[in-house]
């Protein structure tokens, strides 16, 4: 069995998030990039399956230019055995599952993993799109996956429960917090090996975007905070009450 | 030009979400002069249904067809496309929650319909359209220009106000096309939902951090919650420890939520955590430490060991409520 994981490289999640004056572009000269967290978490999955045996080949790409080539450096060190960049913009996420789309062959894999959203943009779709243009089956809100021969075994989070479902490949499984239990740190031997292994570039085809984005703006900042004394916490719900009229 | 709104039910009945999204659908087929339908799968009575005449809705297409079950999305987008033809839709709404994010972007692949997420209002644009959404987990908002004719919407939870317009309602019973082939996901068990408060539509959230300094002094979380009808959270070393299920965990990599009322208690409120609640109406932080950055983010502070002030909360609460 052969898993690909799709990697995004995205903001430190501590970075404090900035735009330019006219709110139209985001500030990205103080950015650290990383492996977008719940793909990482991916990976890790990915790779305990093929440490326990259940998988061969640990496969990774991204859409990107040759900005993300740290990160996807660093999903090598972890342990991925190959990688593809697709070299175009990530200019929206149906252009980013398309170039994904025309480079893969989706017979050569089992399981695709996608994370459940990315920290950046939040659009939770290239997984689900992915799948629709493959047209293969998707399994979202993935919180654990097994594989017991070729079927694929995953527990999906619900709305207020959970659920157990099977799947034979090749399928999109869409994954969250919980897949993994904390994110795989490369190893000195890995950072090395990673200098050696495939870092495939392909040049991407010429896909448009279905959406862009014309501006952005910070959450309107709050006001100083009404301190309470511990001694009379029960002035706590009168300002809820009277002032903040929130019960 | 009508407007589809995808209406979920929960054992039969509909939740404050589904008439969320019904309430936003109806605001923007009034902005466009056009009509509301909704899209309804499972066992719903028509009692139950009538609820959204309330809410603007003119029409349902109404299917319980055994065979349609949400944990395939590849199936229930070939479904929904059906319902869109029918209606001739134009703009297509669901909730931002796991149906939402399962199934529309499979839809916006298979329509090339343009899809915007996380949406947090009406459109600031009819021409060009363009919404604004959550960005960077809940740091910033952005508007998405949509581009193409139809238009998939998933809007995030407690972020439009129901208004009530009554309306007549007509039920359709809708038979689409099932491709048999597309049975193809197996569920072997289900551990149903219960009648629980979900913590992604609650009004208030009671949420605890590492201050609370172990699983065992979650009953003064937990009680307080339940004197004030709150759902609980908690933050993410919490849910790393395995002190509370990840289900609890809000925050960059959790959930990201927007109560009325959120309560912080011993949570120092990293830049990662307040990207998950800083949506919330009006932020109580409880802390020792008179420093801890969640402070800046609060609405109303107490500076104090949660394992003292939580008692005299609830106490307080309480009172209040009997006065």
């Amino acid at each position: 069995m052969n898993i690909l994981v799709c990697i995004s490289s995205v903001p430190d999640t501590t970075t404090k998030i900035r735009f330019s004056k006219d709110n139209s572009t985001l500030e990205t000269t103080d950015i650290q990039w990383i492996i977008n967290p719940w793909d990482e978490l991916a990976l890790t999955r990915a790779l305990e399956l093929k440490d326990s045996g259940a998988c061969e080949l640990v496969s990774i790409v991204n859409v990107g230019n040759s900005a993300t080539e740290p990160v996807i450096r660093k999903a090598l060190a972890i342990g991925a055995d190959a990688a593809i960049r697709i070299n175009a913009e990530a200019l929206d996420a149906i252009s980013v599952a398309n170039q994904i789309a025309a480079v893969i062959k989706v017979e050569s894999y089992d399981l695709i993993l996608t994370g459940i959203e990315s920290s950046d943009y939040n659009g939770s779709s290239v997984g689900g799109m992915l799948a629709e243009i493959f047209n293969i089956p998707s399994i979202s809100g993935v919180s654990s996956i097994d594989i017991q021969a070729d079927e694929i075994i995953c527990d999906r989070e619900i709305e207020g429960g959970k659920e157990k479902v099977s799947v034979t490949g090749p399928v999109v499984a869409i994954v969250q917090k919980g897949i993994a239990k904390e994110p795989r740190i490369p190893s000195m031997r890995g950072i090395m090996q990673a200098r050696t292994k495939l870092l495939n570039v392909i040049d991407g085809m010429d896909f448009s975007a279905d959406t862009g984005f014309v501006g952005y703006k910070l959450p309107e900042l709050k006001g100083a905070c009404k301190m309470i004394k511990e001694e009379n916490v029960a002035e706590l719900f009168d300002l809820l009450h009277n002032e903040a009229k929130i019960i | 030009m009508s407007v589809l709104v995808y209406i979920e039910d929960r054992k039969g009945t509909l939740p404050k979400q589904s008439l969320e999204i019904a309430s936003y659908s109806a605001h923007l087929a009034k902005m466009q002069g056009t009509d509301v339908a909704a899209l309804v799968m499972g066992k719903v009575e028509n009692d139950e249904l009538n609820k959204l005449s309330k809410f603007g809705i003119t029409s349902i297409l109404k299917s319980d067809d055994d065979r349609i079950y949400s944990s395939n999305p590849q199936l229930l987008s070939v479904v929904i496309s059906q319902a869109i033809d029918k209606t001739n839709a134009k703009t297509i709404v669901f909730a931002h929650n796991g149906t939402g994010k399962a199934v529309a972007p499979r839809l916006s692949a298979k329509l090339k319909a343009g899809l915007a997420t996380a949406v947090v209002g009406l459109p600031d644009s009819m021409n060009p359209f363009s919404v604004y959404k959550k960005v960077f987990t809940g740091k910033a908002f952005a508007s998405l220009e949509i581009y193409t004719e139809i238009k998939i919407l998933t809007l995030s939870p407690n972020t439009h106000e129901i208004v009530e317009i009554n309306t007549n309602l007509n039920i359709e019973k809708f038979n689409p096309e099932i491709p048999e082939n597309l049975q193809n996901i197996k569920v072997l068990e289900t551990s149903a939902a219960g009648e629980e408060l979900l913590l992604s539509e609650a009004d208030i959230v009671v949420s605890g951090g590492r201050g609370m300094k172990g699983p065992e002094n979650w009953s003064l979380i937990e009680d307080l919650a339940n004197e004030m009808g709150a759902a609980t959270a908690c933050s993410r070393p919490v849910s790393d420890e395995g002190w509370r299920d990840h289900s609890e965990h809000v925050g960059q990599t959790g959930k990201v939520i927007a109560p009325n009322l959120y309560i912080a208690a011993g949570i120092s409120g990293a830049i990662q955590h307040i990207g998950g609640v800083n949506s919330s109406k009006c932020i109580v932080a409880i802390n020792k430490d008179e420093d801890a950055p969640i402070f800046e983010t609060a609405d109303y502070g107490i500076v104090g060991d949660v394992m003292k002030v939580f008692p005299e909360l609830l106490k307080a609460y309480k009172e209040f409520k009997s006065s």
